[in-house]
This record gives C-alpha cells, structure tokens and sequence, in this order.
C-alpha cells in the first residue's frame, strides 16, 4: 500500500493515531493504550501483513521516552514506523507487542536493560547485555555512574 | 639477583636443585649466554592467542594473510588455547564485562607470556574515551602491556614493527633483570582520570584529540622499562 492509503487506512479506525512528518517512513504517533490492538491488526489485516517487526528501540527525548517500531510486510512490500510517547519519565511502561512477534522478546529486554521502561505481560524481562546487578539504564540522559568522564 | 620470572615468586623456585646448581657456578657469564641463546629463541617463535574484540581483529587476520605475513618474523600459528601462546595481541575494545575474561586468559598462559596493546582502543579507550558506561580506558588497568601500537586501527606495517620491538625487547631482556612479578597499576578513579585529562591542554575539544592526548598522558607505564633498549611505547613507520 502507498503511504496515503496507509495513512487513511489507519487513521479512519483509529482516530486518536496521527500520522506524523517522517520521510522515509510513513509515521504515525500512537497513544501507548492503543499499541497493542494497533499491532495486532496491522498484522492480521490481509491489506496490510506486517509480519516483520525489523526494529524495535527507544530514544530518551525531552517529553518522554519515544518508543519506536518498525514494521513491514515479507509479502506486500510496505513499511510503517510507529512511535509511542511515554511522558513518565521515571517509570515508564508500555505492553509488549512480542506475543505478535517472537522478534520484539529480545528488542525489548535490550530496550529495558539501557533505557528502564517497562513492559506489561512480557515474559521475561530482565537485563540481556549488562550484569544483573547493574544500577541504573545507561542510556537514559540522566544517568550517573562514576565511570564516564564527560557528564 | 636470582632467577626471577615473571608472576612466580622466587620461592617458589628453592627446591629446583638445576637452577640452584646454575646460580652457583657463576651466572654471569653461564647464564647470560644462555639467556642470550633463550631470548634468541624465544624472540624467534612468539606464538599468538587467537583473540580479537574489534576491528584491529581484521587488520591482525590481514597481517596474518600472504601480503604482510607475518610468519615471516616467527610471529607464527595463532593458538586457540592459552595455555599454548605465548603473546597476547589485544586487537580491539575491552569493556567491563570483557575485562575479566581476558584477565583470566593472560593468568592462563604460561610465562614467559607478553601484551602487545593494539589501537587506540586498547591504548585508552580510544574513541569512547571521554563517554562511554562500559568501556574499560586502556586495557594497562587490567594487564600489563609490553608494547602499544597506536592507530584506529593501526595498518598491518604497524603491527608488524610492534612485533619487531617486542622481539627487540625480549632479547633485550636478561632474566636477572625482569621484575619478580609485575602487577598491573591501580585502576584511577574517575575523578583522577578527569583531572589527568583535564590537565592536558586540549582537553575533550576536538574529536581527534582522544588518541593523541590520552595515549601519552593517561595510560603511564605501571613498569619501568628493563633497559634503555625495551622502550614500551613505539610509533608507527610512516
């Protein structure tokens, strides 16, 4: 499908979706409640098949932390990016998506070992890169250690 | 005085009658032939750990493929166990949860075992020197090093003269005179290392200053060299 037909696609169902201004992919902005069910459809739906979700990740902003997914479709050839705000900046938390793809188990262990955002009826979420009793998300902008030089 | 090898205390030695026998009869001109005639050989046929963390890897195979070959200076076969090499070459980035890993390695090798620091990586922490959570800042604060190869990552020509001094070092070496045991300098704080490097001039301004700047100033040499000949940090042909 092209980006217009997405776009009206999901918009009509989900009126609280917005698409959003990214270039290389059509974008669309999602309220954090709805990204489950949204996931879902987008895969299930036979115009739209995202079977794939080729990226998962996050990045810390100043309101919030944007979680973003990347999907696309093995068959019909699209791609959409969907990206979720979550203003808590303290404990954040969001459903997991990786009951739809096995692939986001993994995508969201990294995300909760370096940016701490949580995620509801994961399966196993603990640290996957750093040790066990690693204080702290690295990547978030407000962490302190004693080991990095440049605050 | 006595036969001191690296990492073992000389205790551990006093029931070895040969070597007791050898000290007596005059070591100075017995054993330093016979050193001479060891550090011939081992300069000669240094044998290297499979190991790699990053890039410098891929510059170490090529220096290890036809082109360089670096057979040809007896650096010969990589052995994938430790216990049978005798150098250490650390090609790349060596963070926290590495760090112990290749402690336990160099513990495992048998002595006389030597550390070539390749990269700036290696040397400081490079490019991850000023931000970075994991990264370790020169691997000296783990192991210690006997000869750095500055480059990111250094072409093969520069590892190829590493090796050259390494050789030169250990037949420089006179078992008399290696230290009895060499132990890696104490890790500075963060504080410190912020202080070392805000001390030199160019402090965190440019994206190149990292290599040159720290290289020099924020990994001193734990080990004061043997003799003039074995100096520790060496620059690369041009």
């Amino acid at each position: 499908m092209t980006r217009e037909e997405l776009t009206t696609l999901i918009t009509t169902k989900y009126p609280d979706v917005k698409a959003g201004t990214m270039k290389k992919y059509p974008e669309f902005i999602v309220p954090s409640e709805k990204i489950h069910q949204l996931c879902r459809e987008l895969k299930d739906l036979s115009e739209t098949r995202m079977d794939y979700l080729f990226g998962e990740t996050a990045a810390d902003r100043k309101d919030g932390f944007h979680m973003v997914y990347f999907l696309t479709s093995s068959t019909l050839g699209h791609c959409i990016m969907l990206r979720v705000v979550l203003s808590d900046k303290v404990n954040p938390a969001v459903d997991t998506v990786c009951d739809i793809w096995r692939a986001a188990e993994y995508h969201e262990r990294e995300v909760f070992d370096l940016f701490g955002i949580r995620f509801n009826n994961h399966p196993d979420l603990r640290r996957i890169f750093l040790e066990d009793d690693w204080i702290g998300h690295p990547l978030r902008k407000d962490y302190k250690d004693s080991f990095t030089l440049v605050k | 005085m006595g036969i001191d090898i690296k990492s073992v205390p000389y205790e551990d030695f006093k029931d070895n009658e040969a070597l007791e026998e050898l000290r007596k009869s005059g070591h100075s001109v017995v054993l330093s032939t016979i050193d001479d005639l060891i550090n011939w050989g081992r300069s000669n046929s240094v044998w290297p750990l499979t190991f790699a963390t990053s890039c410098c890897g891929i510059e170490m195979m090529a220096t290890g493929a036809p082109r360089h070959d670096f057979a040809r200076f007896g650096i010969e076969v990589y052995r994938a166990s430790p216990r049978q090499a005798d150098v250490i070459v650390v090609a790349g980035t060596i963070v926290r949860k590495m760090a112990p890993v290749l402690k336990r390695l160099y513990d495992q090798m048998a002595d006389p075992k030597y550390v070539i620091a390749m990269g700036a990586c290696a040397i400081s922490g490079g490019p991850f020197v000023y931000n970075s959570y994991s990264v370790i800042r020169g691997v000296d604060q783990v192991i210690p090093v006997d000869v750095y190869i500055p480059g990111c990552p250094p072409r093969p020509e520069a590892l190829l003269y590493g090796i050259m001094q390494l050789q030169r070092k250990i037949k420089a070496l006179k078992d008399q005179e290696k230290p009895l045991v060499i132990t890696p300098k104490e890790v500075p704080s963060a504080e410190e290392t912020a202080k070392m490097l805000a001390t030199t001039p160019s402090s965190g301004a440019s994206a190149a200053a990292p290599q040159s700047t720290s290289s020099a100033t924020a990994t001193p040499n734990p080990v004061a060299p043997p003799s003039a000949d074995s100096s520790t940090s060496q620059n690369a042909p041009s």
